[in-house]
């Protein structure tokens, strides 16, 4: 690939080519602030943060959409573009609820830290405010539009990348706002791709709303539990529970989940799950409403004493090859190699196998 | 799958047969999208209009179980047109004239006959997939859950070889797995037939390897399979059955059949994170814990061995599989003594070399694709990249036949069932998930709208869906994803299991149930 | 009796506005019922023509005989049977309904190419525009000349956009000539937007076939087998006129597949814009073609290289593919005999506002405004006073009076802080508030911004906000400056010409009439403009009582008895003005 010698603040680098401009930035280690540009997602333009100085060119550009040309002369701080952002910022803040004492994303909001990065306190633009009376009724995404800076994210990655079109801008002028057709509730996927990439509160997740933020949070990188695809979640834990699922952007699946990987991690904590052995009281074959009834609870011991005398039991009466094992396609690979060794050599049979083809 | 997740953005034409991407695997299709963004062709065969064909160039909806038809067909396109690929079949494959003469009947207008599929449709998918040499295919159940399961993966094997896409970046044959860890599952051994690593229990040094790995005499018997165990045990043969994580008393098909075999076993013991429908059934049922709350690898449909890690504790008195395991051994006289999973997986990776390479301290990034040799091989993204086991591999003629159970007058309709976009399987997970159950909490059945005017049937009228094995009251949704004739049923419902009805017709070869075609009758409920 | 007669009616727009349509109803009806010879009858043709220009005297009607051409004004359908009787039947002409000198003056300084032969012909007929040597130049091009001698033509002309940037139109072009793509695009921009404008609706209505001409030579010389009218749904008559001259035009051969038999294929297709301001913007045009939301994007790339469907695209405007034919048929030197040095040609300015003459006008590049206001313009209405001239429309900004002598070019135009733009020209006088009427420029940029960028979505909402204020009465201290001050990061920041150029109404008010702004902040408003900074009163001396104005006040503000001097309470005054509009007598005061 041909590589192209640019100089950003002074810094003479090598970039190849089709390289935009705040890409080369950050390959030289130059952090320029932007709200609306996204790695994964085409170039917007729209925050207007991300605007340098090229040499040659009249005005500031922003550097999200420019590519890097040879020999160009980049400037990406200077009094006046600073002034620039400061009153971009300023001016975004003047249509914000700036609510943050109790915002979900309070501690994660790019808004916010730019906000205190420019030390924004007063606004010299106050003025009026949107207000949106209607809430999204969609179980699982909370749309705060009031909070939304149409940065544009997640109409495209909407778009882009998951292929659905569900929302997109409407309006004009100051008006202008995101949603669905007709301003009905969201209907579409509920991969929560555009809850991933907001980078304000506008989109959060109903079920972690007041769950917790990053006090007292612990995050965990580890595996999704559904379809075979295996992405990598990040679960979000406070006091023994799970209060969030995120993804990472640079696993190999680009932090990308769907409904179930974002938003199905409830039953981890939910009242329904086994607490303690149960060895069954009720006649073969019975049935109940509430199966629970059907059983009495034992300790470990209890249960363990009768698994192994039933199992021994039937083994010297009718060999080894009458006891069988299933396995499953849930549990961890340690688990079934040792289920399997199990079944093989403390049981001796080889009537063993899973779920592959259910 | 031999190539990569990520691989698929590479691709210039993707070929997805009976895998309904876009819901059952919507990261993967996420990044079709992106191949299809950068210019890909996407071709989608399947009986039901399903979300990917937005994306595609051309849709074959072909009717259930005539997969064979259209694969053929699409050969013998391939082969008419002369796209391909000499050299592949010459070097690296056997039988090719033999097999050439086998599809000389499936000509367009045959296969059209068969499969209702246009047969331009067939010409243009055959001129798009032969005529590249960078072009994935992508399948799921949609392809194995028949009968003719074996050969219809063999049948597509015909078309892989017949113009050479496997064995390089972003070309190959890529079952998607649909549950987390199958992939894991199967390479530890989960199987009646091999050991740990697909070896085969009935090779003596294999036996004798393992014998002398695990300090003890092993079985010569074969196993048997899941799907055989239920006969068996209602023949009396199998008297105890110890389940981990399953639920076949929703997931069997013919689940009536499936529940009368658990209930007249000696003994069950169930081990799982609820109480399933199978569990009811259970002599002893232990709380086990979930994924959030157990370390230990799984290995997903691209062979990615990946870091489980605990974030929360178990629930009440609930322990992690492995512990239990080892504590039952112990009991049964065979003490396993293992200080960490991660002792297990060195245990396994000496005895399968293929992931000896891999450790947990390598795993914390991205995970390793095996095979991973030693610990300095980076592992595997795509397969075959030096050729393959045997010297050449073997073009087997398949012919179509018809699904073990065909429509009559009685039984009208074909049956075809698998999951949506938002619950997952028997549903034991996500409908405790209350926002799921919220938006998509209701079983339904999928009625084209012209059977639906026959038949007197509206948009949320309650049916009757009937088979030789059972019936089942739904909600009838009426949709132009499914064709006239067909009807569709998610399996993820136990207040209206599919698989009530669904045929436990097995596949020769693999004994995979047939759940992707049966015979129905609907009628309004009431 | 005469011999050979032409009727022509004006319906333009304006025409039909102000009852064209009836007017040629009446004479068709009449010329058909009248016991008029047959033999005379079919010597005489009656058509519609497209707008000529001065839209204040409409409904404007021609008689042309062998020998002159009499035109009448303010004609109505009652009107018409005296003409038929006295003038095309009689020969005399109705002398005291034929247009007077200022008919003859506001055309006198103009020089017509864009226009010439707009409401001469009828737009609907293409025979007609053949009959002027419609399609001469596509038939010369094709003959005779290679793409690069028709961009080379293009060039030497110095023809520039008439849409506003003025950029050269034969570079444009030669830029998508040499980008290398299988498929190119040519776009007709007539998503004309700013308020006041109306040139490129009236040259459609006028003269469709001149801008087909203009595409076919333009697509021509890039190559480009696929063009587009990006033109707004709200000209139903320019729709309607284009699509019949599409259809024409293809049936003869001009268009289509293999025109003029020369292997080379070209044709158009209409898209209407829903009338978002901003799809006059070319990025945000393409995404509308494309079916996205009209949103620009940031240039580069330019459409030239990658436009439409990502294809390299011109994008002209309707002005400028109008001048195309005329350009190839009378050559390049004739065209550049027009003009300034670096603005060549005429261009077309839509005159509204406080003048007697509005309408439509084409002038030489290089006239002075003050030649347009009086000679052609005819001065401000009613005596009062010119205060300033605003061009451009909403981008644009004021020329004042003492700049009367300015040349209107484009650089002159830049160098005092407004633009040519598409040539709206808005003349305002002693009664005319600047700062209400920046405000009504921004109130139109801020409703048809399109929210993708911060700047211009909020920032022109602050600027709105400052200026509603300040017409309020409650301006503060420093709003000037922060104004300024927001006005110059709107206009760094922005990401396309809309935001970028949307400040300049109130900058240039602002550079030019301070005087009001800071009259405005002292809670005064020297126009007596702005409603709610002024109180009404009775002057008693002149009140007669008669009780118009109290039964007129909406809010009940006004009392007093018959015949005596009446009184308006200013807490319930509303400030609507309906008191000051109906009193006869000059007794309603306002400050």
């Amino acid at each position: 690939m041909k590589k192209l010698k640019i100089t950003i603040d002074g810094k003479t680098i090598e970039v190849p080519e089709n390289t935009t401009v705040l890409d080369a930035a950050k390959m030289a280690d130059i952090a320029i602030p932007t709200l609306c540009h996204h790695p994964k997602l085409t170039p917007f333009g729209g925050c207007r943060l991300c605007i340098v100085e090229i040499k040659g060119i009249p005005r500031p550009v922003t550097s999200c959409t420019t590519p890097v040309s040879e020999g160009m002369e980049v400037t990406t701080s200077n009094p006046q573009i600073e002034d620039l952002r400061k009153t971009v910022l300023e001016l975004i803040l003047s249509d914000h609820p700036n609510d943050c004492m109790v915002c979900e994303k309070a501690g994660d909001c790019t808004l916010q830290e730019l906000a205190y990065f420019y030390g924004i306190r007063e606004n010299r633009f106050a003025g009026e405010r949107r207000i949106y009376e209607k809430k999204d009724g969609n179980p699982f995404i909370e749309r705060d539009m009031e909070k939304c800076i149409l940065c544009g994210r997640c109409v495209k990655v909407c778009d882009e990348v998951q292929g659905v079109g569900a929302i997109d801008f409407t309006y004009r002028g100051f008006k202008s706002k995101i949603c669905p057709p007709y301003e009905k509730d969201l209907d579409c996927e509920f991969c929560g791709q555009c809850v991933a990439v907001c980078p304000t509160g506008a989109l959060t997740g109903k079920q972690w709303t007041m769950k917790g933020r990053q006090m007292g949070v612990k995050e965990v990188d580890t595996v999704c539990s559904y379809c075979g695809t295996g992405c990598n979640i990040t679960l979000h834990v406070k006091d023994n529970t799970v209060v969030r699922v995120t993804s990472k952007e640079d696993t190999w699946h680009e932090g990308w989940l769907c409904i179930k990987g974002r938003f199905g991690y409830t039953f981890i904590n939910s009242p329904d799950r086994l607490k303690r052995p149960l060895i069954r009281t009720a006649p073969e074959g019975q049935s109940s409403p509430d199966p629970l009834s059907l059983f009495k609870e034992a300790s470990w011991n209890e249960a363990f004493d009768l698994i192994a005398s039933k199992l021994s039991g039937i083994k010297s009466k009718h060999g080894a090859d009458a006891i069988g094992g299933l396995s499953s396609a849930r549990c961890t690979n340690e688990e079934n190699y040792i289920f399997q060794k199990f079944i093989r050599a403390a049981v001796g049979t080889n009537n063993v196998d899973h779920c592959a083809r259910l | 799958m031999t190539n990569s997740i990520k691989e698929i953005e590479g691709m210039e034409v993707i070929f997805i047969i009976g895998s309904n991407t876009k819901e059952t695997h919507p990261v993967i299709a996420n990044r079709m999208i992106k191949a299809y963004r950068k210019g890909a062709k996407i071709i989608v065969a399947d009986p039901r209009k399903v979300p990917m064909v937005r994306f595609s160039e051309v849709f074959m909806k072909l009717k259930p179980g005539t997969d064979i038809a259209l694969l053929n067909g699409m050969a013998h396109v391939i082969l008419k047109e002369g796209l391909h690929n000499k050299e592949f079949i010459e070097a690296k494959t056997e039988n090719f004239d033999e097999w050439k003469e086998s599809v000389e009947e499936y000509t367009p207008d045959y296969v059209e006959r068969i499969t209702g599929v246009n047969k331009d449709e067939i010409i243009k998918a055959a001129r798009l997939y032969g005529g590249s040499r960078k072009a994935g295919l992508f399948y799921t159940m949609g392809i194995t859950q028949h009968t003719c399961g074996t050969e219809n993966v063999r049948a597509i094997a015909n078309l892989v070889m017949l113009t050479g896409n496997i064995g390089r970046e972003s070309t190959g044959v890529n079952p998607l797995r649909g549950q987390n860890n199958v992939q894991g599952a199967s390479d530890a051994g989960c199987l009646p037939n091999v050991y740990p690593g697909y070896q085969n229990t009935e090779d003596a040094e294999v036996r004798s390897k393992f014998e002398k790995a695990w300090g003890t005499a092993l079985s010569q018997k074969k196993g048997l399979k899941a799907t055989e165990m239920i006969p068996a045990a209602l023949e009396g043969k199998l008297k105890a059955l110890y389940i981990m994580g399953e639920n076949p008393a929703v997931t069997d098909p013919n689940t009536h059949h499936t529940v009368k075999a658990l209930k007249s076993l000696d003994f069950l013991v169930v081990q799982d994170i609820f109480m399933t429908e199978t569990a009811e059934l259970a002599d002893v049922v232990l709380p086990s814990a979930c994924f959030a709350e157990k370390d230990g690898t799984f290995s997903n449909t691209e062979r990615r061995v990946q870091r489980v890690k605990k974030a929360v504790n178990s629930p009440g008195e609930a322990k992690d599989d492995l512990s239990i395991i080892m504590e039952i051994s112990k009991r049964l006289g065979y003490p396993m003594t293992y200080g960490s999973p991660e002792d297990v997986l060195t245990e396994f990776g000496q005895l399968w070399p293929t992931i000896g390479g891999i450790t947990y301290q390598r795993l914390n990034k991205e995970g390793i694709q095996w095979p991973c040799l030693t610990k300095d091989h980076p592992g595997t993204p795509y397969l075959y990249k030096d050729g393959f086991k045997k010297p050449k591999i073997h073009f087997h003629a398949i012919s179509y036949a018809p699904p073990a159970e065909i429509t009559d007058s009685e039984y009208p309709f074909i049956l075809t069932t698998g999951r949506n976009l938002f619950q997952y399987h028997a549903g034991s997970m996500t409908r405790r998930v209350k926002p799921i159950e919220t938006h998509a909490g209701e079983p339904y059945v999928e009625i084209n709208p012209e059977d639906g005017k026959i038949l007197n049937i509206k948009d949320g009228q309650m049916v009757t869906v009937t088979s030789r094995r059972g019936k089942i009251n739904i909600k009838a949704r009426i949709t132009n994803s499914v064709s006239k004739g067909t009807i569709f049923i998610p399996m993820h419902y136990s207040e209206a299991a599919a698989n009530i009805i669904t045929n436990d017709a097995l596949d020769a070869h693999v004994k995979i149930p047939e759940y992707k075609v049966c015979a129905v009758n609907i009628k309004k409920a009431g | 009796m005469n011999k050979n007669i032409t009727i022509q009616v004006c319906m333009g727009t304006g025409g039909i506005a102000a009852g064209g349509s009836e007017v040629l109803a009446a004479f068709e009806s009449l010329m058909r019922e009248k016991n008029i010879p047959a033999e005379f009858k079919k010597e005489c043709s009656m058509h519609k023509v497209g707008c000529r220009g001065l839209c204040a005297k409409d409904v404007l009607v021609d008689i042309i005989t062998d020998d002159r051409r009499t035109i009448y004004q303010y004609i109505k359908p009652e009107m018409v049977e005296r003409i038929i009787d006295e003038h095309v039947v009689g020969g005399n002409p109705v002398s005291e309904w034929e247009v007077a000198e200022d008919y003859h003056k506001f055309h006198e300084k103009q020089v017509k190419v864009v226009l010439s032969d707009c409401g001469n012909i009828d737009p609907e007929d293409i025979n007609a525009y053949i009959a002027v040597d419609g399609y001469k130049a596509v038939e010369k091009v094709f003959a005779s000349m290679t793409p690069e001698e028709v961009i080379d033509i293009m060039k030497k002309s110095g023809l520039r956009g008439r849409g506003g940037a003025g950029f050269p139109t034969g570079v444009k072009w030669e830029a998508c000539r040499k980008a290398e793509a299988g498929q190119k695009y040519i776009i007709c921009n007539a998503d004309e937007g700013d308020p006041g404008a109306f040139m490129d609706r009236a040259v459609i209505e006028g003269n469709p076939h001149a801008v087909i001409e203009g595409m076919v030579v333009g697509a021509y010389a890039i190559g480009a087998s696929k063009g587009y009218v990006y033109i707004r749904a709200e000209y139903p008559l320019a729709v309607e006129r284009l699509k019949k001259a599409i259809k024409d035009a293809r049936e003869r051969g001009f268009i289509g597949k293999n025109i003029l038999g020369k292997g080379f294929d070209f044709d158009i297709k209409i898209k209407l814009g829903a009338g978002a301001f901003v799809c006059g913007e070319e990025t945000a045009l393409i995404a509308s073609i494309e079916g996205q939301r009209g949103m620009p994007r940031a240039k580069p790339p330019f459409p030239v290289h990658r436009g439409l469907w990502g294809k390299p695209t011109v994008i002209n405007n309707v002005e400028t593919l109008a001048n195309i034919p005329y350009i190839i048929k009378k050559g390049h030197e004739w065209f550049s005999s027009y003009g300034t040095e670096k603005s060549k040609g005429t261009k077309v300015f839509a005159l509204t506002g406080k003048i007697k003459n509005s309408g439509l006008i084409e002038v030489p590049m290089g006239i002075t405004l003050k030649e347009i206001i009086y000679d052609i313009g005819g001065g401000i209405e009613n005596g009062k006073a010119l205060k300033a001239v605003q061009t451009g429309g909403p981008s644009g900004g004021c020329i004042t009076t003492d700049m009367l002598d300015i040349t209107m070019d484009y650089e002159s135009l830049a160098r005092v802080g407004s633009i040519v733009g598409s040539g709206g020209m808005i003349v305002l006088d002693e009664d005319d508030c600047m700062v209400n009427v920046a405000k009504y420029f921004l109130q139109f940029t801020q409703s048809e911004s399109c929210g993708k960028c911060v700047p211009c979505r909020i920032g022109t909402k602050r600027l709105l906000e400052i200026m509603d204020r300040i017409t309020k009465g409650a301006g503060r201290q420093g709003d000037i400056e922060l104004l300024e001050k927001l006005s110059s990061d709107i206009k760094a920041a922005s990401l396309c010409g809309l935001g970028q150029t949307a400040p300049n109404p109130v900058l240039s008010t602002i550079k030019y009439f301070r005087e009001e702004y800071d009259a405005h902040l002292q809670g005064k408003c020297p126009a007596k403009a702005c409603r709610e900074m002024l109180t009404y009163h009775i002057i008693e001396e002149f009140c007669k009582g008669c009780g118009a104005c109290l039964r007129a006040c909406p809010a009940g503000a006004i009392t007093g008895e018959k015949k005596k001097p009446h009184k308006i309470a200013p807490e319930i005054c509303i400030k609507c003005g309906a008191c000051f509009d109906v009193c006869k007598f000059k007794a309603v005061g306002k400050e």
